[in-house]
């Protein structure tokens, strides 16, 4: 018993000796701010997009949604049991997807447009052949211990799941199976993104710790703290070099991944709303954050100010997207409707 | 509860600290700086901040003039 405490009181000080470590490293480098080396570029002005259409449609809260890679196609998920895909440019449905658990909490749409999955409180992610005639169930991948609250596909054969189960997971769609199982937080993995480049991706959790992790070797690479309540919406900076985090905290942060460390804090005292979800602008200049408070507010990325806000929801902002060409955000709330806006 | 599984979660977590520890760290002016230029660099294709005309955007459907 004495040589196990003495062996567990050597690791936890090897641990605080570590995180001191860690701490001294970041400050070293801790040369600037962002805000200041952005005090040279000129301001965006106030951003005023317009709402261009209202999509209706869903009979209860919408809880996620997910644009195409067409940039013209979007799936949308509500606790009305439905999965609806939509012609954002027509407005038009084009496709229902009824669900066997009404409890949805996520949505991905397959790079290729031939499948789109979801998944919430049956712990279930269940993938979909939207081509077939009538949507067919291609898989359910059962395997988690609690909520799946994203998905993302990396392709047609692999998709990539964060559950209430504290951890993330590759699987393999070809055969149903986990390929590799990301375990690290310690608290219910809320959120993930993938990299620009595919081989890394990033979690948000209810630790308040953002985590990178390659994708190939299962391993965490990076941890990120500083948020104080649960990470809800993450998100990569286009460049791939830097990482947008939304939290209950009422604020969101940027975390530049070569830095290690918090380089941009975007809050204020006026918006006592947690964060639900957060898209960036094709160049990165504009966070576009989804909050409780029914708005989706606009934030300039390198100078921290906000710069415009998206309002017209009756309700609670509960995901935010930006499609692929940059053309347009969609957000969605539990108001039942999905709003464009350029 | 086991002294020994307690050991092994103690080791994980002191593995994980010695990865993240670890790696090399870039100053934060320069990475401050990268992200300012990509961001500079790729405003002219971003449509959100640069605006549109009615006849390019996607969402907005384009009056059709018909002569009478």
């Amino acid at each position: 018993m004495a040589a196990e405490k003495a062996e567990i009181d050597a690791l936890k000080k090897e641990c605080d000796g570590l995180r001191t470590k860690i701490e001294a490293a970041r400050k070293a480098v801790n040369d600037s701010t962002m805000t200041d080396a952005a005090g040279g570029v000129d301001t965006v002005g106030r951003v005023q997009l317009k709402l261009r259409k209202t999509l209706k449609g869903h009979l209860a809260k919408i809880y996620a949604m997910h644009w195409a890679a067409d940039s013209r196609q979007m799936v949308s998920a509500s606790q009305d049991g439905k999965l609806l895909i939509w012609d954002t440019f027509t407005g038009n449905k084009l496709i229902a997807v009824p669900l066997k658990s009404a409890w949805v909490m996520s949505v991905a749409f397959a790079p290729s447009g031939n499948l789109v999955a979801s998944g919430g409180l049956d712990n279930i992610c269940t993938v979909y052949n939207i081509k077939s005639a009538s949507p067919k169930t291609l898989r359910e991948l059962d395997a988690h211990t609690g909520y799946l609250s994203c998905c993302r596909f990396l392709s047609d054969s692999e998709i990539l799941t964060a559950s209430g189960d504290t951890t993330c997971c590759l699987w393999d769609l070809e055969t149903g199976k986990q390929k590799i199982i990301f375990t690290n937080h310690i608290g219910d993995c809320m959120s993930l993104a993938l990299s620009p480049d595919g081989n890394t991706f990033i979690s948000g959790a209810c630790d308040s710790l953002a985590k990178l992790w390659d994708l190939r070797e299962g391993t965490c690479k990076q941890t990120f703290s500083g948020h104080t309540s649960d990470i809800n919406a993450i998100s990569f900076f286009p460049s791939g070099n830097a990482v947008i985090t939304g939290s209950d905290d009422c604020s969101c942060k940027m975390y530049d991944l070569r830095a290690d460390q918090e380089v941009t804090g975007y809050q204020d005292t006026s918006l006592n709303a947690g964060v639900t979800s957060l898209a960036l602008s094709n160049s990165g200049r504009l966070i576009f954050a989804g909050y409780d408070d029914f708005n989706c507010h606009i934030w300039d990325t390198l100078k921290g100010e906000k710069v415009g806000v998206l309002s017209g929801h009756d309700n609670r902002v509960s995901c935010t997207g930006v499609p692929e060409d940059g053309m347009g955000v969609c957000t969605g709330s539990w108001d039942s409707f999905l709003k464009l806006w350029n | 509860m086991s002294g020994s599984s307690n050991i092994i979660a103690m080791k994980k977590i002191v593995q994980q600290l010695r990865l993240e520890a670890g790696i090399n760290r870039v100053k934060v002016s320069q990475a401050a700086a990268d992200l300012q230029q990509f961001c500079l660099q790729n405003a002219q294709q971003d449509p959100l901040l640069t605006g549109m005309s009615s006849s390019n955007n996607p969402f907005r459907p384009q009056k059709v003039c018909s002569f009478l």
